[in-house]
């Protein structure tokens, strides 16, 4: 119990310090013991839950209700404030909606959160809530340190900017706390509360840089999220007026008729915060603000929530109507998504629409619910986790170096900063072949999907496929031959360093020890939450593992043949082909009438096919169709 | 002690047979062209001589990526004749694609570029497909595990026939044959030179020879799997199959990618998904 609350509270206090300090030992200090301590409680929470799980646990001090109040009517205060402040009027009408709910609730209905507090179960612990524990204090720590070096280049980059990084920090690690809260709250006004605050935190977050893309970025943010704020206090509501309960555990545990229309309210909330269609925008928005709150919005915090509480719901969702139509906006999000990477050629955007992809994955299993489902869903998104925040890393510490976020500008990055190279290849495998993470959840989605909706099991093959292409395109530039590079990693931090080691080791790691992820977390949860136990058999498991060494062969065979003096010695060297005469200096030829001719290759882009403004128009109406139905289907 | 002998057989035999194969296809393409051809031991001659050239390379790392992609092409036909998972053996053809693909980036010359970029092109054309077969042969036998599908005993060519409609389609991208021969091609005199093999030679290239042997025949048997109750039924039809692709070779022009992708795409969502779907309802229905 302590440890959930400790887990919660604690980031708030490095939080209050970091705000008032400045580059430097002091901050790096702080962010690096509070990190440790975040990772250590984590995992802590993991071994000392072993055999106790799932349980519940209430908070009698009156004062940290109070408190949540206060802050949550601050919150609509600013809301309001920063709406009328900068003309989004969007903004006060949603928060004033929701605020009259929560007025309403709090002191006219006296709602049990102030009254009779010890009845009620306000946080858990099970399973899955460890898991994304551990996702939330090590990957989201690792992103904090590696925050520590990018800002001060950052800000060493964009010297016109002013260096408000101290409440950069307070709000990544306000951030962590708010994740922490969502992941163990049980009573679903608290997980509301934390829910608005990690809407605020990415909403300052993106707006970071106060430019006036920044700006119009983060208030889609903000307007998006708070629409699925409004959602989450509609389910809330629903549930209260008609069931009197608020806990979300009583709630799963009601027949299907009664809790499915909260949990469509509450799903529509998670739709929003994972960035579905017709929600996506404000991720890709969201990559105008520094890396670092990228990565965290994409891996490990927010988006995360989202697919959190509809992974939570799926068993509600499990054989209904409702439940198929969000498998039909994850499957559409899914796909079209992965379209539109293919016609990116900016790197953060790529990893932006994978990111959208893979989340359409996950709600895509959600919305099915079966067993099966939910185990490929919550595999989806351990992987996914660590190798995107890997990923979105990588492109900052490049850009960073390069210059550029442009895919076409890291041709031959192999030979210029071979290191990241490296990380950033075991990234991109570690997204989509196989034997790494996304593809054993990508396979175990696809069997759970052909016993249920084979024709859901056809828009993952129609996936994938475009995934595959995307992806290799972006490989193929990276290790392209180049002539004469300079080696350009070098004044890459060590701050920067240690989180993208240790991510890298991490997307292998999981891979290696997925039986056990599986067999010690996953499978308790599903079988507690299903009584039921998916596992994949033991020679698959096996010839999965064959596969990851043969990879492992790769590397050490690279080495030995490069090293190889009589390997370098029998080869001759050739230059390449070009239909015409070779000049003496590379990547030109002597054209047919005698000139010097420069050539440079570029990847197929296909935007005639997957441009993307003809796919989000396909998208945002399809998806606001399905959208529509699955609140019908709901109702009816 | 079976699948170890299916494994010793499969990897002593499918090149021979897949050279043979090759032979072949070049006397009947010779006889369609009203010419004698080569003897059918040529490609096996060609691969040795292949293999004692000098080793010129634009890069160390090309030869590197073919290399991987031999072993993993080996790989992905013995998990497929030892009666592994369908699905597994998809992914690890995947992975054994993307090195060939990755080769050809790595000499960034122009013609292996754009050889390289067609061939993802071809492997993004093709793939839905492929899993949609697996998809197909799973709600027909309830398995994804080929030896169980192997066992089953029904015809399941009567259950799935758009999906091998749809199948033999890309299958023609899978042989690399007309006109879907886009990222490499048979003859070096063209716009496309040779594509993705352009700047590979020596044993390198024969290398590449290789894998696609084992390749074709490991596919081939994909074919087999539509026929797997009825083995000389099922030999006939790879033979049948492997002729009509020789015929459609010799008698088409290449298309241009756009039209590769969306053909192929089209193919799979009408004979593919409209399959799935019939066999859905009526599983649903009986």
């Amino acid at each position: 119990m302590s440890l959930i609350l400790f887990l919660i509270l604690f980031p708030v206090i490095p939080a209050l310090f970091l705000l008032f300090t400045k580059h430097g030992i002091i901050r790096d200090l702080i962010v690096k013991f509070s990190v440790v301590v975040l990772s250590v409680g984590s995992i802590y929470l993991l071994f000392s839950n072993f055999n106790l799980i799932p349980d519940f646990y209430n908070v009698t001090v009156e004062i940290m209700n109070k408190a949540i109040l206060v802050l949550e009517l601050a919150m609509v205060v600013f809301f309001i404030y920063v709406g009328f402040r900068y003309k989004k009027y969007w903004v006060p009408v949603l928060t004033i909606l929701q605020a009259a709910v929560l007025i309403y609730f709090e002191f006219i209905y006296k709602h049990p959160i102030t009254e009779n507090i010890t009845e009620h179960r306000l946080f858990f612990v099970d399973y899955f809530s460890i898991i994304m524990a551990l996702i939330i204090g090590i990957i989201g720590g690792l992103i904090c340190i590696y925050a520590l070096g990018y800002m001060k280049e950052y800000h060493h980059h964009h010297k016109e900017m002013k260096d408000k990084s101290g409440n950069f920090f307070f709000i990544l690690f306000i951030f962590l706390s708010a994740m922490f809260g969502i992941v163990f709250s049980n009573h679903l006004v608290w997980m509301y509360f934390f829910w608005e605050v990690t809407t605020l935190c990415s909403f300052l977050l993106i707006g970071y840089s106060g430019t006036e893309e920044a700006k119009n970025n983060a208030f889609r943010a903000l307007i998006l999220n708070l629409l699925g704020g409004l959602g989450f206090v509609g389910g809330i509501g629903y549930l209260y007026f008609t069931t009197g309960t608020i806990e979300l555990d009583k709630m799963l545990g009601m027949a299907k008729a009664v809790a499915l229309i909260p949990a469509i309210f509450l799903g529509f909330a998670g739709m929003t915060k994972s960035a579905q269609l017709p929600f996506s925008s404000w991720l890709t928005g969201a990559m105008v603000a520094p890396t670092p709150v990228s990565a965290l919005l994409h891996s490990s915090t927010m988006v995360k929530a989202g697919v959190f509480i509809l992974i939570k719901l799926s068993p509600v969702f499990n054989g209904t109507m409702a439940g198929f139509f969000v498998s039909l906006v994850g499957g559409v999000t899914f796909l079209l998504a992965a379209f539109i990477a293919v016609s990116q050629n900016n790197a953060k955007k790529v990893l932006a629409y994978s990111t959208i992809s893979n989340l359409g994955l996950i709600v895509l299993c959600a919305g099915i619910g079966t067993a099966a489902a939910t185990w490929a869903a919550i595999l989806l998104l351990v992987f996914h986790a660590i190798a995107k925040a890997l990923l979105f890393l990588c492109v900052g510490s490049v850009e960073h170096q390069i210059g550029s976020r442009d895919i076409e500008d890291m041709d031959g990055l192999v030979r210029r900063m071979p290191k990241m190279t490296i990380l950033l290849l075991i990234g991109i495998a570690g997204m989509f072949l196989a034997p790494f993470g996304m593809l054993i959840s990508k396979w175990a989605a696809l069997k759970a999907l052909v016993d249920v909706h084979p024709i859901l099991a056809v828009i993952v093959a129609f996936g994938s496929a475009t995934t595959l292409f995307f992806w290799t395109k972006w490989m193929g530039k990276l290790t392209t031959l180049v002539h004469k590079p300079e080696n350009q990693e070098k004044k890459v931090s060590l701050d920067e360093w240690v989180p993208l080691y240790l991510l890298g080791i991490m997307t292998i790691g999981v891979c290696l020890f997925f039986p056990m992820l599986s067999t010690s977390l996953i499978d308790p949860y599903i079988s507690a939450v299903y009584q039921q136990i998916i596992t994949m058999s033991d020679g698959n498991i096996l010839i999965m593992l064959v596969m990851m060494g043969l990879l492992f062969l790769l590397p050490i065979g690279l080495t030995i043949y490069l090293a190889s003096k009589k390997g370098k010695n029998e080869l001759g060297y050739a230059k390449p082909y070009m239909s015409g005469v070779n000049a003496d200096e590379p990547f030109k030829y002597h054209g047919s009438m005698g000139k010097l001719v420069d050539f440079q290759t570029e990847n197929y882009y296909m935007v005639s096919f997957f441009g993307e403004a003809k796919m989000m128009k396909i998208g945002v109406i399809v998806s606001i169709l399905l959208i529509a139905i699955l609140f019908g289907a709901g109702i009816i | 002690m079976n699948n170890f002998i299916m494994l010793f057989i499969y990897l002593i035999f499918a090149p021979v047979l897949g050279g043979l194969l090759a032979g072949l296809d070049r006397i009947i393409s010779a006889r369609m062209q009203g010419r004698v051809g080569p003897p059918l031991l040529q490609p096996f001659y060609d691969v040795f001589k292949l293999l004692g050239k000098d080793n010129l390379v634009v890069t160390r790392f090309q030869k590197f990526y073919i290399y991987c992609f031999l072993i993993f092409i080996i790989f992905t036909g013995a998990l497929f004749f030892t009666g592994g998972d369908l699905l597994i053996v998809i992914f690890a053809l995947t992975l054994a694609a993307i090195f060939f693909v990755l080769a050809g980036f790595a000499v960034n010359s122009p013609y292996s570029h754009v050889g390289a970029e067609r061939e993802l092109i071809q492997m993004m054309a093709y793939e839905p497909m492929v899993i949609m077969t697996a998809i197909g042969m799973y709600m027909v036998t309830k398995s994804f595990n080929i030896s169980e599908i192997m066992a089953f005993k029904d015809p399941i060519i009567l259950q799935l026939p758009g999906l091998f409609i749809g199948f033999i389609y890309i299958l023609t991208i899978k042989l690399r044959k007309s006109p879907f021969d886009l990222s490499t091609s048979h003859h070096g005199h063209q716009e496309l030179v040779k594509g993705i093999t352009t700047d590979f030679s020596g044993r390198t290239l024969a290398m590449i020879e290789i894998a696609h042997w084992y390749e074709n025949i490991f596919i081939l048997g994909f074919v087999y799997l539509f026929f797997a109750d009825n083995p000389p039924l099922g030999i006939a039809m790879v033979l049948l199959t492997y002729f009509l692709e020789i015929l459609l070779d010799n008698s088409e022009a290449r298309v241009k990618w756009q039209a590769a992708l969306k053909s192929s795409w089209w193919v799979a969502l009408i004979a593919g998904v409209v399959n799935i779907v019939v066999l859905a309802f009526f599983k649903q229905m009986f």
